[in-house]
């Protein structure tokens, strides 16, 4: 019983923290039809300036919103000033974020070496919580809890406001959003910012879970993919079930077939884009 | 003399390598409707893709109002008073009907009754008992209801329109034309691309037929009508 409600808790919480990864990807995804290949890279720096600013003794909610607005501001001068010079060229635009992964995952090796940089969780959340008679680790059920309001924040953003509608008419139709007048370049601008604050705060967040360390970029990329496959390209609907399958599905199928770690999260990847290659909320674009 | 609406003056345009149009020229009167004809792949679609930027043109120029529009972005043309109402609708199928109307709003300064979203529904009462809904989930009569409301929301000048008729149950393509019609009596100009010859031979005060790229020819709608040569020879099957 206990195997169950602690593996139950850990997919949960590796889906909140996937969701941070992958919303911002998603949309980005969605809406500039390129995979953004430095989504990685910016959740890995939202970890190890984290941990810089927790050095500082920055409280630690405080050290993810700092860190997570210095690697959005990060995106959206990358995004106006290497990628809007390639506007149009998307294989050109896919290449260029794939560059700056390796440039942001050497300067980090420069900056913070090669041993892995632990990231201390909030001190209020580290005892256990009791629960039915059950330990939780209290720290992963506020990682859940957080990931689930940044859905409804990210969720009013998008369903409540203009701007959100102007987002998804992108998403929809690019070329028919801007003959309707939508400057859908301030848009690229503005879900730029969103998707690299959420994965430099997604960093922070995941710091006392998975430490900062060279390679986390990589570990973490596949998994927004995964995510965006399954889910589907440009929905934040898509985004929060894609991830808690994916949380679900690794957490489990390591747990209960370890012989298959390496392709449990694949396989759902490849029989999704058999049978639904829009993945459950996604649309064709146009 | 008063200034036309919106010419098209000797445009060349390609897709990739294809040239499509040769040397087109059209001229649309303000508070007219001018109907584009021809046979599928005379290049129709792609003169109002160019027109509203989709497309740049090579060689020619295009001016609304006396102002030119040509090679500029299609959020910078709606900004000059264009507004399309495409083919296949392309309504945003997951904004709700509210949200389509919305995201399309261009204020402009003076002129009479502007559009507003009450007035689109005041047009289209089916849109407003159907606001919440997304626009994926509205039958093809009411998407283009919305498709014609999200251009009037721009409060356009001249109106392109890509064969609204198409694929509609023939009671409300007669809605559509009353409609097209009652936007004209307000001063509208609008350029009209239509398959359904007797529904543009109606509405039309000018007409201009493509065949293959090149202007066939081009007059009042009542002498091209009337002409059964001309019709047979550029809109007839071979």
């Amino acid at each position: 019983m206990q195997f169950w409600i602690i593996q139950t808790l850990n997919s949960l919480a590796m889906g909140g923290l996937l969701f941070l990864l992958s919303a911002g990807f998603s949309l980005i995804f969605g809406l500039m039809r390129i995979p953004n290949l430095a989504h990685g890279g910016l959740f890995m720096l939202g970890a190890y300036v984290g941990a810089t600013l927790l050095g500082q003794s920055l409280p630690f909610w405080l050290a993810a919103i700092v860190a997570g607005a210095l690697v959005g501001a990060l995106g959206v001068i990358l995004e106006g000033t290497l990628l809007r010079r390639m506007a149009g060229n998307e294989q050109g635009q896919v290449l260029i974020t794939l560059g700056i992964s390796f440039i942001i995952a050497d300067l980090c090796l420069l900056s913070w070496g090669g041993d892995p940089v632990p990231l201390a969780a909030p001190r209020g959340l580290r005892p256990p919580v009791f629960l039915a008679g059950f330990a939780f680790p209290g720290y992963r059920l506020a990682v859940l809890g957080f990931a689930l309001a940044a859905a409804l924040g990210l969720w009013m953003l998008l369903e409540r406001t203009r701007l959100g509608a102007m987002i998804r008419a992108g998403v929809d139709d690019r070329e028919m959003a801007r003959s309707v007048g939508i400057r859908v370049s301030r848009l690229f601008s503005a879900v730029f910012f969103l998707g690299a604050f959420l994965a430099g705060l997604g960093g922070v967040i995941g710091g006392p879970i998975l430490s900062a360390y060279p390679g986390l970029d990589a570990d973490m990329l596949p998994l927004a993919l995964v995510v965006v496959i399954l889910g589907g390209v440009g929905s934040l609907p898509g985004a929060l079930v894609g991830s808690f399958l994916v949380g679900i599905i690794y957490n489990f199928g390591t747990a209960l077939f370890p012989d298959f770690a390496y392709v449990i999260l694949f396989l759902p990847m490849v029989v999704m884009l058999v049978v639904k290659p829009t993945g459950l909320f996604g649309r064709a674009m146009r | 003399m008063a200034i036309d609406a919106l010419v098209i003056s000797e445009i060349d345009s390609f897709y990739g390598d294809s040239h499509v149009l040769h040397r087109v020229c059209v001229t649309l009167r303000e508070g007219e409707i001018l109907a584009l004809l021809g046979r599928n792949g005379a290049g129709k679609t792609t003169t109002l893709s160019t027109t509203m930027g989709w497309l740049k043109p090579r060689h020619g120029s295009i001016a609304v109002f006396g102002e030119q529009i040509g090679g500029l972005a299609p959020e910078n043309i709606v900004q000059k008073g264009v507004a399309l109402v495409p083919q296949g609708r392309r309504i945003f199928p997951s904004l709700s009907v509210r949200e389509n109307l919305a995201v399309a709003e261009i204020k402009r300064k003076g002129g009479n009754r502007p559009w507003t979203m009450e007035r689109v529904f005041d047009t289209f009462p089916r849109l407003r008992e159907r606001k919440s809904q997304t626009a994926g989930s509205l039958s093809g009569g009411e998407q283009q209801m919305l498709a014609i409301g999200r251009a009037l929301m721009s409060n356009p000048r001249v109106l392109l329109m890509d064969e609204p008729s198409e694929g509609l149950a023939p009671q409300i393509v007669a809605e559509v034309g009353r409609i097209i019609a009652s936007l004209r009596e307000e001063g509208l100009s609008i350029l009209l691309v239509e398959q359904n010859l007797e529904l543009a031979m109606t509405l039309a005060n000018d007409v201009v037929i493509l065949n293959t790229g090149r202007v066939a020819a081009s007059g009042k709608a009542s002498d091209i009508a009337a002409d059964q040569e001309v019709l047979d020879r550029n809109l007839g099957v071979f």
